[in-house]
């Protein structure tokens, strides 16, 4: 792992720690996804993690909120801490964990429901709200930190999925920031959206950001270097780099990370 | 043959071939083009100057190309880490070797101009200092070419000989001047010669800054300048020297 030391993710993070991995490696059956990775998160950045497709960053990210348990011959070892705990100790109520650690996928997917039940839908199993008027609360601060309460307010009890997919993806994160997460994680949240909404949802992650620790994984370069402050370079399930996107993305250190960046990777 | 290095999309790599080979056309053109000035200067030429004053609108037109170049890069290639650097520093150069072009055409046009005046002796240093800002630039090129990041340090270094040349003549023209006063016209002219010739020092200089970000994505440290003529007081009309203390 001598590449790893060239640029550490003990240096990687200045902010205020979140989560911290260390020496996490994901096996899905007998094949070995992701090798021995350690990374901090900080609460007030925006982590991407970049790398071609199959190079464990997607494995790495589901880690967070264990949405590797849902995959039976998935096993993950190594340790994740969320605020110095051990999410993986059988004391950790994984139900708990998830609504902490918010999720938005690569395709809207919104349920088929209005799109105020979408919102309400979790504050209201989680016992955030006591009383209509506090979920109808909740539901429109959601809304209106996702962007959409403009769009959204004088249809409230149309399905959600009759708003277009740049909106169901802006629905799908205010359902995400509904039950007030500390950490989002966002796995290509705009690869099946076109420029416009595209820019909007890089531009709500930019409000986002302090709020909320957000990671996100991408295949759009220019997309991780705009609204990322740190970013992880992976390939074929190593981390092969780690530091400030700035420098990433003008002076990498690492050759793999270079020639990938700058479109050499073969 | 694919170079080992080739970008997975062939056309970014002649793309920025093409951009190599524009900044090192207007390089070559640059050097013919101080080349000569300096000579319809010696010679008192001033068909070959007004030729030199003519030719600088080729430089011009490369500089437009080279821009325009780059700039369809950036927008349709989003190059990242020593792309982007390469580019940029290409962005840049193409602008300093635009600049040396002018330089050069001022020299021509002063060329025109001394050359109606009486001959003086002074002007014998102009080919030598010439020698070297020409040299400058056809190895800071070769630098940015050849991604050669020593050569473009060592073009660097070699500004101190030209403020050395630049020092000397300025000093030979104040005493010139002053032992001769009804030839500060073609005197003057030459010291602004001089100057030029220095200038174009200073921007092959920083080319070699330029490249040495490009290929390394770190920057040179200063280094110090030695032409000290903006600190000369002349306090007596007999000591046309440098005082000691600076």
């Amino acid at each position: 792992m001598t590449e790893v030391s060239a640029n550490r993710p003990e240096m990687g993070v200045a902010a205020p720690l979140k989560i911290s991995a260390r020496n996490v490696s994901v096996f899905y059956g007998a094949k070995q996804a992701l090798k021995n990775v350690s990374l901090d998160v900080s609460s007030e950045q925006v982590t991407a993690f970049i790398g071609p497709s199959g190079c464990g960053k997607s494995t790495f990210l589901r880690c967070f909120n264990r949405m590797n348990d849902t995959i039976d011959t998935a096993r993950v070892t190594g340790e994740i801490r969320l605020d110095g705990r051990d999410i993986n100790s059988p004391d950790m109520d994984v139900v708990q964990l998830r609504a902490r650690v918010g999720m938005v996928f690569q395709k809207p997917n919104p349920f088929p429901k209005s799109i105020y039940e979408n919102i309400a839908y979790g504050p209201r199993i989680h016992g955030l709200a006591r009383g209509k008027v506090e979920l109808d609360e909740i539901v429109e601060n959601a809304l209106r930190r996702a962007g959409l309460w403009d769009e959204a307010k004088d249809r409230l009890g149309e399905s959600g999925t009759a708003l277009s997919g740049g909106q169901q993806q802006r629905l799908c994160i205010a359902r995400a920031i509904a039950v007030d997460p500390e950490v989002i994680l966002m796995d290509e949240p705009c690869s099946a959206l076109d420029p416009i909404a595209t820019a909007k949802i890089e531009e709500l992650i930019d409000d986002l950001r302090g709020r909320y620790a957000i990671v996100i994984v991408t295949h759009n370069m220019q997309q991780a270097a705009r609204v990322s402050q740190k970013t992880a370079f992976f390939h074929l399930g190593s981390m092969v780099e780690y530091g400030d996107t700035s420098m990433i993305f003008t002076n990498p250190v690492q050759r793999r990370t270079k020639d990938y960046i700058t479109g050499r990777y073969g | 043959m694919r170079e080992p290095n080739a970008h997975t999309v062939k056309s970014f790599d002649d793309d920025i071939a093409l951009l190599r080979s524009i900044i090192s056309r207007m390089g070559g053109l640059c050097e013919a083009q101080i080349v000569g000035a300096v000579d319809a200067l010696v010679t008192r030429n001033m068909d070959a100057a007004a030729r030199v004053v003519a030719e600088d609108a080729r430089i011009d037109a490369l500089e437009a190309e080279a821009e325009a170049l780059a700039v369809k890069i950036i927008a349709l290639r989003a190059p990242l880490a020593n792309d982007l650097r390469e580019i940029v520093a290409a962005l840049k150069i193409a602008g300093v070797l635009e600049r040396i072009g002018d330089y050069a055409k001022n020299i021509a046009k002063r060329a025109s101009v001394v050359a109606q005046a009486p001959p003086i002796g002074p002007v014998i240093i102009v080919p030598e200092m010439a020698r070297v800002v020409v040299s400058m630039i056809r190895d800071v090129l070769d630098a940015f070419v050849d991604r050669d990041v020593d050569l473009a340090r060592a073009v660097c270094e070699r500004d101190r000989g030209v403020d050395d040349f630049y020092n000397s003549l300025f000093r030979s023209l104040l005493t010139f001047m002053m032992e001769n006063p009804h030839y500060i016209t073609p005197s003057t002219h030459l010291l602004f010669v001089a100057k030029n010739l220095e200038r174009i020092g200073d921007h092959a200089t920083s080319v070699g800054e330029m490249v040495h970000f490009a290929v390394t994505g770190e920057h040179l440290t200063d280094r110090p300048k030695s032409d000290d003529t903006s600190t000369y007081l002349n306090k007596s009309s007999d000591d046309a020297g440098f005082s000691d203390e600076p």
